[in-house]
């Protein structure tokens, strides 16, 4: 890689972290607003034009907040946990493929912040990681609740995690790699929208979206949180800026996760008719191919955003709508229907692919 | 057991079918009620009443903030009877009458007068009976105002200053004026 193009990679990867951070800033006003209006309410509309100050202002507030340690609470640990928490959810958005590419003269930038052909395992682990943010954080703060929240979460992320991974081995054993963006690229044949995974693979796609929506302890499977009996689990103890990474760190964990979902079954930057619109743009427009080309990546950089949004608004739409489960209901749904659906699917996956009916 | 009411209902517990045990079809009811009410929110007005730009409309006969009246020709109407600070149940009123001098006919329209005339917004209930028992129509309760939040006890002492009304006329309240018959029956139809 040349000295230009790898500043050009640096700026993409600080771009993936600025992004990451924003729409975790703005997701909690979007929260906010989305909850209202499922509510018949207004929502938050005082800071600036629609409210849209309104995470400044949230800002200004949990940095001026108290900071509070609790009595016999490990503080390294009570500062170490939330800090993990934000440092796994921000990485995990590293490997994901923004755009395609872009080509000014012999410089070539891949909108993605850096590519491993193992990127979805690189997913798996850091997401797990995430985990140990909560775990840390609770048993830090010497307090039972927080303690039960910990517990909660690590079981299970653990439970969740199999099922997710399950699901997930039956989109690998039809791309046969574990690259997002190979797996992305894949997806583009023809530019057809039926040749994406959700087409392939509904069922895993369900498994999936399920084991997310517990992976990043939204609502209905927000155990470890549940103010109703643990007063926030595991940051009960938690002021100031602290609850904040916390609280940021899901919302990342929400993108990351509906960003995942994007790339793996709804195409990730691929949208419909994308080669037919460039040629037509090359035939009948006039641009050069490589202009032509440029053009498709960003229309296609913003169907990613478009389609991550979607899933987005999806998981707050849930939330608002869906009570919580109870311990044993998420514990019977995770290890005795989730996991034989996810190794079913598998079997299903490999034999439409062993008798030629997908690929 | 023989059941002591007549309201006692036998439950069945039938077991669940399938769609109701996936979860997901009940799920999907769910996502499409609260739906319905993210469009409706979005579309219709919302009840919320944004309340320092909107606020809700009094009603015709709401008793608020007191006002001291003056009479046609810009006149105070007070006459310091202490009629109403006797009426008052909250002893929120308290006045020191005084004799009206030579050349201040303008001012006051009887000879003897309110040198002072305080009411304590804090002790006033709003009940009204000091507008009941003026017999010169001079204490009024505004239908449209109300004793504003303070930071201090003091500022809740409202002298003359702040109870007597403007001199000119397009600040005066509405109340204390005598309704025309078509106002009154507009009135009476909206308390109906």
């Amino acid at each position: 890689m040349t000295l230009p193009a790898l500043g050009w990679q640096g700026l993409v990867v600080l771009a993936t972290f600025g992004i990451s951070l924003l729409i975790a800033t703005y997701c909690t006003y979007a929260e906010r607003v989305i909850a209202a209006f499922l509510q018949d309410r207004v929502g938050p509309d005082r800071a600036g034009p629609f409210g849209l100050l309104q995470p400044l202002a949230d800002a200004v507030k949990l940095f001026t907040k108290e900071e509070f340690f609790p009595a016999g609470a490990n503080r390294a640990l009570f500062v170490f946990g939330p800090c993990l928490a934000m440092v796994t959810a921000l990485m995990s958005s590293a490997v994901i493929p923004f755009g395609n590419f872009l080509q000014f003269g012999d410089t070539i930038i891949h909108l993605q912040g850096i590519e491993i052909n193992v990127g979805m395992l690189y997913v798996f682990g850091i997401v797990s990681l995430g985990v140990y943010g909560i775990m840390i954080g609770g048993w830090a703060s010497n307090n039972k609740f927080s303690l039960l929240g910990a517990i909660r979460a690590a079981s299970q992320n653990i439970s969740y995690e199999l099922a997710m991974g399950l699901a997930l081995i039956a989109v690998l054993m039809m791309s046969g790699t574990l690259s997002l963006r190979e797996i992305t690229l894949q997806q583009s044949v023809a530019g057809e929208w039926h040749f994406w995974n959700i087409a392939k693979q509904p069922l895993g796609f369900l498994i999936f979206i399920v084991c997310a929506f517990a992976e990043t302890n939204r609502t209905p499977f927000d155990l470890p949180e549940c103010e109703t009996e643990l007063i926030g689990g595991y940051h009960t103890e938690y002021s100031s800026m602290k609850m904040g990474l916390y609280l940021f760190a899901e919302y990342i964990n929400v993108f990351v996760a509906s960003a995942v979902m994007s790339v793996l079954y709804f195409g990730g930057f691929n949208f419909p008719f994308q080669y037919e619109l460039r040629d037509w743009l090359v035939s009948s427009r006039g641009l050069e191919l490589v202009t032509a080309q440029n053009i498709i990546t960003i229309l296609g950089l913003v169907g990613l955003f478009a389609k991550i949004f979607g899933f987005i608004f999806f998981f707050m739409w849930v939330r608002w709508t869906l009570p919580r489960f109870r311990y044993d209901q998420l514990m019977r749904l995770g290890w005795t229907i989730l996991i034989p659906l996810a190794i079913f699917n598998i079997m299903l996956t490999g034999g439409l692919i062993t008798f030629g009916i997908i690929k | 057991m023989e059941s002591l009411s007549k309201r006692a209902k036998v439950l069945t517990k039938k077991p669940m079918t399938l769609a109701e045990r996936a979860y997901l079809p009940a799920i999907f009811q769910g996502l499409s009620i609260t739906m319905q009410h993210f469009f409706r929110a979005a579309t219709k007005k919302q009840v919320t009443i944004r309340y320092p730009e909107e606020t809700r409309p009094f009603s015709p006969v709401f008793r608020g903030l007191h006002v001291l009246k003056r009479d046609e020709a810009g006149r105070e109407r007070c006459t310091a009877c202490g009629l109403c600070a006797v009426a008052c149940p909250a002893e929120a009123i308290t006045m020191v009458a005084g004799e009206r001098k030579k050349g201040e006919e303008n001012l006051y329209r009887e000879e003897k007068y309110a040198v002072s005339y305080e009411i304590n917004m804090l002790r006033c209930i709003f009940c009204g009976l000091c507008e009941e028992a003026c017999p010169k129509a001079a204490v009024y309760l505004q239908a449209d105002k109300m004793a504003p939040p303070r930071f201090e006890r003091d500022e809740f002492i409202y002298g003359k200053d702040r109870l007597v009304e403007p001199v000119t006329p397009d600040n005066r309240s509405k109340r204390g004026i005598q309704l025309t018959p078509e106002q009154a029956d507009k009135l009476r139809s909206q308390l109906a």
